[in-house]
């Protein structure tokens, strides 16, 4: 485990200063342009006021404003035993320090992710779509996978890396575009204010360059940022195996959520995208163009290769299944793998086998999001069970089924 | 003169630097293999508080099972009550086995099987076999850990100096208790 998160740290940190670099290049020759050959000092400095202040807001409440914007409700153990407990199983087999704060969706799309700067202050959210269709052992295989990026610091690199990618796709953005007015208007100024008589060719030539840096940086910026959050997803999978001892779990929960056939989830954006557990992003052709724009490697792979995990749950026998499924080098760090460890997989929980139940799971989950939103529950006489929205005028209701009636509990 | 005095003192404040560091690893390691122990303890006592209240909830249905509650209730006296860590072990691996013959035997009670109160109990029940595996588990991973450290150099040799010695990972010593009794709830 530790040598996963110092691996992952020295990438992040590499990653970090090649985009850094980026900025700061960004900046100087822009700065260059736009202000004369003194200014690339001055771009330089403004890009990296963006970027401080960027880091900084996303730092202070990135976790919130996530939360928030997915529209998640945050639950006890009482609404939702299961969930809870299941966390709890996780947090447990990871040795986190604190229990991450839960939280439930009300979205039909199953997905799940998880968010928070480091594992003290970690939530976990998924929706209520993902509950209703999955056993035990596979929402463990979820959760399980949602932990593990909590622990591989993930989330923190996602905020990092997601900040810095945004400040350079907004200078660039700000600077193309001044740079298109600026010429539709046909202001000579530009280029007679250079310095001096001769400057007029280089001038042009630094302009020319910058334009090239704006165009280039972002899409430079984006296939890193993608490539890393792919690697990710498999060790968060390789991961979630080696905490629960059971791939299987994990496996069979992807199948469900690739073969769920609800639209896609409703509050979700780009940058947010690498953090959830599939990417909530539904495309047709998933497997050839979006692969390197893709935040996630394609889910029947990520199936496959846990599948082939027929001798035990370490790291290294992913490692292995891994090379088995997609013929390139290993994804796990080596230090990793190398460690000695022979670790076997477990039996599936005892609920597994039933499958009849998915109907009578949805009508729980329906009523636990009802419950955290307020509903009043009503049972009549004749055993019918009424559910009665929050903003219900009135204080009597008929039974729909033996017309006798009732009074609405006070709220 | 003045530059060897320079190179000297780094050098040393270097060494001094790194034995801090590895012995502060070294503590962290060991605390943490503490805290995982610690948190079997308390999974294990939860388990003992679930059983009076599920034995309790059942007894209405079960009239014609006091053989399988008084092993349950026997066991956990037995379990809460033990001296050191070998008794502890064998009784809470005679409960574990108790509760999951019990849970066989709530097959035959369909209506017990739909009472809402059984069913979270059973949840819990489930929930806490789990956690109690999976702190093992997470134990076992430190202990390796913290042994792997203290057996590499250059560690093994500041924990040699400070007397930090090889933890015993978490065998199960009762041949029941091997197979973490699975609760079959089907």
């Amino acid at each position: 485990m530790w040598e996963l998160i110092r691996a992952n740290k020295r990438n992040s940190i590499i990653l970090m200063v090649i985009m850094a670099a980026v900025l700061l290049l960004m900046g100087f020759v822009i700065g260059m342009v736009m202000f004369g050959p003194e200014g690339g000092m001055f771009g330089l400095m403004i890009a990296t006021v963006i970027w401080l202040v960027m880091t900084l807001v996303s730092f202070s409440s990135g976790d919130q404003i996530l939360l928030a914007a997915s529209k998640a409700t945050r639950v006890t153990h009482d609404v939702h035993p299961q969930l809870f407990n299941v966390v709890e199983e996780m947090k447990i087999a990871a040795s986190l320090p604190v229990m991450p704060k839960v939280y439930i969706i009300n979205d039909p799309a199953p997905n799940a992710f998880a968010t928070g700067r480091n594992p003290n202050t970690a939530s976990v959210a998924v929706t209520a779509g993902l509950l209703g269709r999955l056993n035990r052992d596979e929402l463990q295989g979820v959760i399980a996978h949602e932990v593990s990026h909590i622990v591989n610091r993930d989330i923190l690199f996602v905020t990092l890396a997601g900040v810095m990618l945004g400040s350079i796709v907004l200078i660039s953005q700000v600077f193309l575009r001044g740079m298109f007015y600026s010429s539709m208007m046909g202001s000579r100024r530009r280029y007679s204010s250079g310095s001096g008589g001769g400057g007029g060719g280089a001038q042009i030539v630094m302009l020319v360059v910058a334009i090239v840096v704006a165009i280039l940086a972002p899409i430079m910026a984006y296939l890193l940022y993608f490539a890393l959050s792919r690697r990710r997803e498999y060790l968060a999978d390789a991961g979630a195996a080696r905490l629960t001892r059971y791939p299987e779990g994990l496996a069979s929960a992807l199948e469900k959520i690739a073969g769920d056939p609800s639209p896609q989830l409703a509050a979700v954006n780009k940058v947010t995208a690498p953090m959830y557990i599939a990417n909530p992003f539904k495309k047709k052709n998933q497997r050839k163009l979006s692969d390197l724009t893709s935040t996630h490697p394609p889910i029947s792979e990520r199936i496959s290769i846990l599948r082939n995990m027929t001798q035990g749950a370490s790291f290294n026998e992913y490692s292995k299944a891994y090379t088995e499924i997609t013929h390139a080098a290993s994804v796990v760090p080596i230090a990793a793998v190398s460690k000695k460890e022979d670790i076997a997989l477990r039996q599936a929980g005892a609920e597994a086998k039933k499958e009849d139940r998915r109907e009578n799971q949805m009508r729980q989950v329906g009523d636990i999001m009802r419950k955290v939103n307020q509903f009043v529950f009503l049972s009549c006489v004749c055993g019918l069970k009424m559910k009665i929205p929050p903003n219900f005028k009135g204080n009597k209701v008929k039974c729909p089924r033996c017309r006798k009636t009732l009074d609405v509990a006070s709220k | 003169m003045k530059i060897a005095l320079i190179v000297i003192a780094a050098v040393f404040a270097v060494i001094v630097l790194a034995v801090i560091g590895i012995y502060n690893a070294l503590v962290r390691l060991r605390n943490q293999a503490d805290n995982a122990w610690s948190q079997i303890d308390v999974q294990l006592k939860r388990r003992h508080d679930l059983i009076p209240n599920l034995i309790e909830t059942a007894k209405g249905y079960m009239k014609h099972e006091r053989g399988t509650f008084e092993a349950i209730t026997e066991a956990r006296s037995k379990a809460m009550g033990a001296g050191n860590v070998a008794d502890a072990s064998k009784a809470e691996g005679m409960l574990g086995e108790a509760l999951s013959k019990f849970m066989l035997v709530v097959e035959n009670y369909p209506d017990l099987k739909a009472n809402q109160n059984f069913l979270s109990l059973q949840e819990e029940l489930t929930s806490t076999e789990n956690k109690i595996s999976f702190a093992r588990q997470s134990f076992n991973d430190q202990v390796l850990g913290f042994n792997n450290k203290i057996q590499m150099f250059p560690s093994n040799i500041i924990a040699g100096t400070f007397g930090f010695v090889k933890r015993d990972f978490f065998e199960i010593e009762v041949a029941a208790e091997r197979e973490v009794p699975k609760v079959s709830f089907s």
